[in-house]
């Protein structure tokens, strides 16, 4: 059958039924429970949020350019890295995630909305004020200055008097709380609305890892929650939940947030190994390389990761005992991570590859987030980790892992998806040069931070001594960080630029094997008339190339 | 060679058990949130050498409070109950087993309410000390979703006046149960460590 033929008979106008115009303005967004328009909200979220969290890293960057520098004060600076980490966790990589997932959940399951449509238009909001709860802080009084992380007792109000820390909890809570809703949202999705004939062995894989992810939420984020209202009662009510002085223990907090803190980089990760479990197999021309065992992984990935957190504790004290447990869990979670890499190296081999610029960043993805899981892995090592821990080199291997895991498939994604989502086609000649700008400004920011750390360079200081080789190794760096800022700006040129004057986008241009791919792009209204009968993992390509369908070959 | 995908061409679901997954699922991530509040109380209760038997955990009178918690015990049977009732189509019972349960519920907090003021006037409080702390956080959260539970049961108990379960078939009362039974099994877990386990220990 050929490629121009009409698959799916979709229908050009809306149905009499559901004659709602698109084309309301923007209270038409605002009202929304349509999971295509909600997800699109989440990507324009995760944008404008990567704008502001980049501005922050760059005014960091300018200050560290030399030894002693006066640019910014010890205060700001402060408050600056916190946004910062904060902003790109919370929401730019959860919104980018979840606006995949939203868009493209109840596509790729044959399903015309999510389970509960009111209900994820709840979540994004709730996300949405979240982030500008936390932005309000700057007008409040300062914003919260403690880290990321926001250890006791730096997050007491003894230590961090502006209202900053207090935006902080209920920015998050805000968004934890909205996180949750959708986890709940996707999980009764995928599990009760999937088309008939689609049994959980025929899921597409980024199906499976968001449904794996869910769980992974509902479990991680309460203890979040939990710990953003005890600290708020410290602060408001005078509680003594983490202030030693009071009786309370700082620890706790620690237990508290990286119980949450340790999956939530998984939570981070794994919907983005369901992308690139996409991407692979369709620039390769092959199927996923060992399905049920990508998949098993992915769940041995979200178990472990509820026995690890205290790898970030090391330092703490909490005796050998404790200590040796966790480092062998840490050590063992890097196994099925490992595995993974191992499925999609296996499903390229022998493949007929081509290199768009999706497939380019998912390569970028194994060789790069190899290099993040490898400073893992050290770490992991307590002697190593004590020698290490609060050094740049802690910096360079989160960095790693987020950006060259988390972020570099958040871009191939959007590269494979865009067309879907926009109906037009990014510019493949723009994308390499964004390509090549980011992984070469990622790469000279952060693989130098590895050698910084080493030589003992403190993380979150302001401004460091002119110690022999620092100040090159810095400026390096820096100058690396306005090339990945160049390079995000070229990206939102190229998305506004696509979105007006882009190519238009056919409804199968990558040659892809899921639902989502049968629909018009982008898709009407309601995104199903009709669903290709599902007996593979493939189902788009069985109806593609019936003669050599997957179905008949597993028989 | 077409599947027409009929569930959602009609707008409705052929069944509506989605509702009972997601209150499953709401009750899982809910339970991880009263885990975390009772880490909490038993690391500064319980932990020798750091918390080990707080003085003002004997402030707390076992008795009382256990009356009280038995009311909110039965309140689950009676919500049962009233379940068992909606699905023989006895709206007349089902009408009463509700109201019981508000009644229950209701009296439960009434219990809490009248604790707080006690320990209050004993200079307990949340910001007095980390028992106060730990007590009036955890007891306080599981009182927020029973009066949470009883605002729902109110609306459903309204909507059964108002004739929306006069048959069966609705999994809106299955769903308000499951969340319902949650809270009181929380509450034995609360009350064995609150109240309980100083007295064991």
């Amino acid at each position: 059958m050929k490629a121009e033929f009409v698959i799916v008979p979709e229908p050009e106008e809306p149905l009499p039924s559901l004659s709602l115009s698109n084309n309301q303005g923007f209270l038409q967004w605002m009202a929304s429970v349509d999971h295509k328009q909600i997800g699109i909200m989440y990507l324009w979220l995760a944008v404008l949020f990567i704008i502001l969290g980049g501005i922050e890293v760059l005014l960091i960057r300018i200050q560290l350019f030399t030894p002693n520098n006066h640019f910014l004060s010890p205060e700001a600076f402060n408050q600056l890295f916190t946004m910062h980490g904060t902003t790109m966790i919370f929401f730019v990589l959860m919104p980018a995630i979840f606006g995949f997932s939203t868009y493209f959940v109840p596509l790729m399951i044959g399903a015309n909305d999510m389970a509960f449509p009111r209900l994820n238009a709840f979540s994004f909001w709730s996300t949405f004020f979240g982030g500008f709860l936390l932005y309000f802080s700057w007008l409040a009084g300062g914003a919260p200055d403690a880290g990321w992380f926001n250890y006791a007792p730096l997050n007491q109000y003894n230590y961090s008097s502006t209202p900053g820390v207090d935006y902080y909890c209920t920015g998050l809570l805000f968004g934890g709380i909205g996180t949750v809703a959708a986890s709940v949202n996707f999980i009764v999705t995928i599990l009760k609305y999937r088309v008939k004939g689609m049994g959980l062995k025929q899921m597409p894989m980024f199906v499976w890892m968001v449904l794996v992810n869910s769980f992974l939420i509902l479990a991680a984020f309460p203890s979040l929650n939990a710990a953003l209202i005890m600290l708020l009662f410290d602060r408001q009510l005078h509680a003594h939940f983490f202030n030693s002085s009071g009786g309370g223990s700082a620890i706790l907090w620690q237990h508290l947030f990286w119980l949450f803190g340790h999956p939530e980089v998984y939570i981070l990760i794994l919907p983005i190994f369901g992308i690139f479990s996409e991407v692979f197999p369709v620039y390769s021309r092959k199927p996923i390389f060992g399905y049920g065992i990508v998949v098993g992984s992915g769940i041995a990935i979200a178990l472990l990761a509820f026995g690890v957190w205290v790898h970030h504790m090391f330092a703490t004290g909490l005796g050998n005992t404790v200590n040796s447990f966790f480092a062998a869990s840490s050590l063992l979670i890097g196994v099925p991570t490992g595995v993974k890499i191992f499925n999609w190296l296996a499903t390229m081999y022998g493949g007929s590859i081509r290199f768009n610029v999706s497939m380019m960043f998912a390569i970028a993805f194994l060789v790069e987030f190899t290099i993040g899981g490898l400073t893992g892995i050290s770490f992991a090592i307590v002697p190593i980790d004590w020698q290490l821990t609060d050094t740049y080199y802690v910096v360079a291997h989160l960095h790693y892992v987020f950006i060259g895991g988390s972020l570099l498939g958040v871009f191939s994604g959007l590269f494979y998806w865009f067309p879907k989502i926009s109906g037009r086609m990014l510019s493949e000649r723009l994308g390499k040069w964004f390509f090549w700008l980011f992984i070469i400004g990622f790469n000279l920011t952060f693989l130098i931070q590895h050698a910084l750390g080493a030589m003992g360079m403190p993380r979150r200081v302001y401004t460091y001594p002119d110690f022999k080789g620092w100040a090159i190794l810095n400026q390096l760096s820096t100058i690396g960080g306005f090339i990945m800022g160049i390079s995000v700006l070229l990206l939102v040129y190229m998305i506004f630029k696509a979105r007006k004057l882009g190519e238009l986008a056919p409804h199968d241009p990558w040659d892809a094997n899921t639902l989502e791919w049968t629909t018009s792009s982008p898709p009407s209204l309601k995104n199903f008339d009709q669903v290709l009968p599902v007996k593979s993992t493939r189902p788009y390509r069985d109806y593609k190339k019936p003669e050599d369908a997957d179905w008949k070959h597993n028989r | 060679m077409i599947i027409k995908n009929q569930r959602m061409l009609t707008g409705n679901t052929t069944d509506n058990m989605e509702n009972k997954l997601m209150i499953k699922l709401v009750v899982g991530t809910e339970a991880m949130f009263f885990v975390s509040l009772i880490m909490a109380y038993i690391y500064f209760s319980f932990v020798p050498g750091y918390g080990y038997k707080l003085s003002q955990v004997h402030e707390l009178d076992i008795k009382t409070t256990g009356i009280f918690s038995i009311c909110l015990f039965l309140s689950s049977f009676t919500f049962w109950r009233a379940e068992t009732n909606y699905k023989k189509g006895n709206t007349g019972a089902l009408k009463f087993w509700l109201l019981f349960t508000i009644l229950l519920g209701a009296v439960f907090l009434f219990g809490q309410g009248r604790e707080y003021l006690g320990l209050l006037n004993k200079h307990i409080s949340i910001g007095s000390s980390r028992f106060g702390t730990s007590f009036f956080t955890l007891t306080g959260f599981h009182g927020l979703h029973v009066f949470i539970g009883l605002i729902v049961i109110a609306i459903v108990t309204l909507l059964t006046f108002l004739g929306d379960y006069n048959q069966s078939g609705s999994t809106v009362i299955g769903t308000v149960g499951i969340y319902w039974h949650f809270v009181d099994i929380v509450w034995v877990f609360v009350f064995l460590v609150v109240y309980v386990l100083p007295i064991v220990v």
